[in-house]
């Protein structure tokens, strides 16, 4: 096929669950590509020699190539591409904002000067990911002879998974410690199960023990053990615990009952199963909830609200619709669901009633002004004009910090003023000798893919770190 | 494995457990406290370490039936083992030699107060412990306390043991006839730490409360545990559970305890429905 053939074909319409049934359920939404789709999407790749989409992919996958497997056929092969710089695609295909990443400069998209006309990477990654977990065809890789050295790996989620495969596949022994008593970090208490299916999750992590990594779960490093146990028992140390510290608005009316930060709202419905009715752990059923923020996490305490039965679900953001962090899917998907969004809001108080129950907001309306330091213009109150909502939950989701756990538990840690940890930018190493960090302990709340990205440059370094402290022990 | 290698009853719906957990057991200290979940389907509890033994590698945990939760784990028995053991969280007691401490504890908070009053009389202080109860039936860890105490009060609010009345009026005897204190420590029911906080307060005795509220990782990830301390929002579980008890606002965090009533009684009694049927069925046999 020509490339002028080529971009005449349209987009492939991804299936979907209709959004009055899935409000109900906590199932996947989109079903994901058959065969017949993947193809007919994969077909519209032109195979662009100067790849903008590998540009755009913060750990550059090899697009054109995976996506030329598809179309001839050859999942297998095009699976081992991907995984070539990519351990988790099952995730990533589902969770990347790809419309900032790998299709944002897609010609194809850039062609019809609709960014919506992309080729669809994250679908076909997500389709092969999953032909693979349900053909069982995940590969046993060779794994070399023990090298002797022992690695600790602080924290399950994607940065700690991308460094213990890794270095498991380079003949180290790996063991991950875990504080919650499940794995995966944020793809686990935090992504909705009607995002990110958790059995994706547990099927990555059973590989990993498979190919011999060791799982400490209820483990909390700095309190079960302390850092410097750690660093005695293992030849190097990665820390991937993180930015699981909540913001609250500091606002009056945020201890009141009824008000949640997303991370519980979240952890409850996702981790503790509460969406379940007969769970064991309680979550309030708002009938009218409030959801103040505006990007991924606000997107799921909302859709999550839905589906524990609210009537009624209202985002409040403090900047406009264009400004939103949020992915586009989600967005999308919410408004189907009948999410109203209220933007150029900005609670100034939680108002409650006697017995101390969440009855509402008084919000102040904004407008938007200079752009400010992040380039984003700046949201100012607009004088005179407040009014109030009625709420009988409310979720802040306004953003989290790094976990301050384990620098409080290793002094010699360099702190950046955020509360992340300081890194060497290509090696990942802390500034205590032997100690990696990596994912959003180190560059706050960021994205599943430049967690694992910088997993696997804290892995590399990690590697070239133990082979010289070999090399050095035997001179 | 979290394996159960003792289990007591201790009074009216109190168990002590002896568990094995041997690396908590190594790293506790007075005040710190895990969390666990008895099932793999179970709700994530906060239990303090009531007692650990590093050479045995076990901890216990005493612990009150109140709900569903804990009615499950009153279930288990030597052998058994509970799912999930996440620890020591939070931070130690302070313990330091502060002359004369006095320890208040009420109801089950008698469970946490012991391990600290353990430590603050290995730290060479003079330890005056007042324990209080509904009834004598509720009274628990008399004789534990008593080990570790120099002085022992013990009040009912029936007067069915020891002197009638509440904590807070042995409390003012105790200093109305010229002792002086120079630390407090109180555990119990919110509503006594509130009044017994608000006599110390007057009386001018530092004073520490370990708060209970309600928490799920225990890791300061969910912010479910939040105390306004001072002006200020803490988290119970990386921050406490001990803090000034004159500073925090023992109203709004008596509240929030309140969160989920409803909920936990309709698992009570889904829980208490499930438990008789399996019992029924065992009777027909
Ligand atoms: C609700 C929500 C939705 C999101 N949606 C998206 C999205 O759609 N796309 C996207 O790309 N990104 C999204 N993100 C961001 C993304 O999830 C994170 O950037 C990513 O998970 C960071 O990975 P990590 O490995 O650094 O840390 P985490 O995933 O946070 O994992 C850290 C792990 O370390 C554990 N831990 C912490 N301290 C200790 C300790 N002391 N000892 C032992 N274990 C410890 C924690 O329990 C946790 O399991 C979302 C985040 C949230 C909260
Ligand atoms: C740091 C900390 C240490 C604790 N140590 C112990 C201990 O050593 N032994 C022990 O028996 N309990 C202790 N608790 C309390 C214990 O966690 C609760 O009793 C338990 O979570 C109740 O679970 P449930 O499902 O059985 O009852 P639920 O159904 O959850 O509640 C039943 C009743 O108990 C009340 N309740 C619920 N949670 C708490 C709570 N956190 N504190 C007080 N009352 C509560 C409810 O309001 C309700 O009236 C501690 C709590 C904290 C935060
Ligand atoms: S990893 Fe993410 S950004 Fe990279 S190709 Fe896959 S979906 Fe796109
Ligand atoms: S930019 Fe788009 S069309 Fe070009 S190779 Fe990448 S995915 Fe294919
Ligand atoms: S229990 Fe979640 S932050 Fe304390």
């Amino acid at each position: 096929m020509n490339a002028a053939d080529r971009l005449k074909l349209p987009p492939v319409v991804m299936p979907e669950q209709e959004p009055a049934e899935r409000i109900h359920n906590v199932r996947e939404v989109p079903f994901g590509f058959t065969p017949e789709m993947a193809l007919q999407e994969a077909q519209r790749c032109l195979h662009c020699t100067n790849q903008p989409c590998v540009k755009g992919c913060p750990v550059g996958v090899h697009i054109p190539d995976f996506i030329q497997a598809i179309e001839s056929g050859d999942y297998l092969a095009g699976i081992g591409i991907i995984k070539q710089t990519n351990l988790l695609p099952a995730v990533c295909g589902r969770v990347c904002p790809q419309e900032d990443q790998c299709q944002k400069d897609c010609t194809v998209g850039k062609a019809h000067r609709d960014i919506g006309q992309a080729v669809q990477v994250g679908q076909l990654e997500r389709f092969l990911a999953d032909w693979e977990r349900e053909n069982h065809a995940a590969v046993i890789p060779q794994i070399p002879p023990t090298s002797g050295k022992r690695v600790a790996v602080i924290g399950s989620g994607p940065a700690g998974l991308t460094v213990a495969g890794d270095l498991i596949k380079l003949g180290h022994a790996v063991t991950v410690f875990e504080a919650l008593h499940m794995p995966g970090g944020v793809l686990g208490y935090g992504i909705p199960e009607f995002r990110l299916p958790k059995e994706i999750v547990y099927q990555e992590v059973a590989y990993l023990t498979r190919l011999g990594v060791d799982f400490q779960y209820n483990t909390v490093i700095g309190k079960s053990l302390t850092v410097d146990e750690v660093r005695k028992d293992y030849d190097a140390v990665f820390i991937g615990s993180g930015a699981g510290l909540p913001n609250f608005l500091h606002i009056p009316g945020e201890s009141l009952l009824g008000v949640y930060s997303a991370n519980e709202y979240l952890t409850r419905a996702n981790l503790m199963h509460a969406y379940n009715e007969d769970s064991d752990t309680p979550i309030l059923r708002g009938k009218s909830v409030a959801v103040l923020g505006g990007g991924n996490v606000a997107m799921d305490s909302a859709r999550t609200a839905l589906r524990l039965g609210a009537h009624r679900v209202m985002v409040l953001y403090r900047r406009s619709e264009e400004e939103m962090p949020a992915r586009k899917e989600e967005y999308h998907h919410a408004i189907q669901e009948g999410i109203e969004f209220h933007f150029l809001e900005n609670p100034l108080e939680i108002l409650g009633n006697d017995a101390g129950w969440v009855t509402g907001l008084t919000v102040q309306k904004m407008q938007l002004g200079e752009p400010d330091a992040s380039g984003r213009r700046r949201p100012l109150p607009i004088p005179g004009q407040t009014s109030s909502v009625s709420a009988d939950v409310v979720v802040v989701a306004i953003g989290n910090n790094p976990n301050p756990l384990i620098p409080a538990a290793l002094p010699g840690l360099q702190m950046n003023k955020h509360g992340g940890i300081v890194t060497d930018e290509e090696t990942m190493e802390t500034s205590v000798p032997g100690v990696f960090a990596g994912g959003d302990i180190v560059l706050g709340a960021a994205t599943v893919i430049l967690a694992m990205g910088q997993g696997r440059q804290a892995a590399r370094a990690i590697h070239a770190w133990l082979t010289r402290t070999t090399e050095t022990a035997k001179g | 494995m979290n394996t159960i290698r003792k289990r007591e009853e201790l009074g009216c719906n109190v168990i002590r457990y002896v568990v094995d957990a041997p690396i908590i057991a190594a790293h506790r200290k007075p005040g710190q406290f895990v969390i666990i979940r008895v099932t793999d389907h179970s709700e994530r509890i906060p239990l303090t370490i009531a007692d650990a033994n590093p050479d045995t590698g076990t901890i216990s945990l005493i612990v009150q039936s109140v709900g569903k939760t804990t009615r499950e784990m009153a279930m288990l028995k030597p052998g058994d083992a509970i799912h999930d053991i996440v620890g020591p969280l939070g931070r130690p007691t302070h313990i330091q030699q502060f002359g004369t401490v006095l320890c208040v504890g009420g109801g089950i908070g008698i469970a946490p107060l012991y391990p600290i009053a353990k430590g603050m009389k290995e730290a060479g202080n003079h330890v005056i412990t007042i324990l209080g109860a509904r009834t004598r039936d509720l009274l628990i860890l008399e004789d534990d306390m008593r080990s570790v105490s120099d002085e022992i009060i013990v009040t009912t609010d029936d007067g069915s043991y020891g002197t009638k009345g509440l904590v807070t009026d042995a409390i003012r005897s105790l200093v109305s006839g010229g002792t002086h204190i120079d630390q407090a420590v109180v555990i119990g029911p919110p509503l006594m730490m509130k009044f017994t906080s608000l006599l110390t307060k007057e009386l001018g005795i530092p004073t520490m409360a370990s708060l209970n509220p309600i928490m799920i990782d225990g890791t300061g990830m969910c912010g479910g545990c939040r105390v306004t301390v001072g002006g200020e929002v803490k988290f119970a579980c990386v921050d406490g559970p001990e803090f000034d008890a004159h500073q925090v606002d023992w109203d709004s965090m008596i509240r929030r305890l309140g969160t989920y009533r409803t909920a936990e009684q309709a698992a009570a009694e889904r829980y208490d429905h499930q438990c008789r049927v399996g019992l029924d069925a065992k009777e027909s046999r």
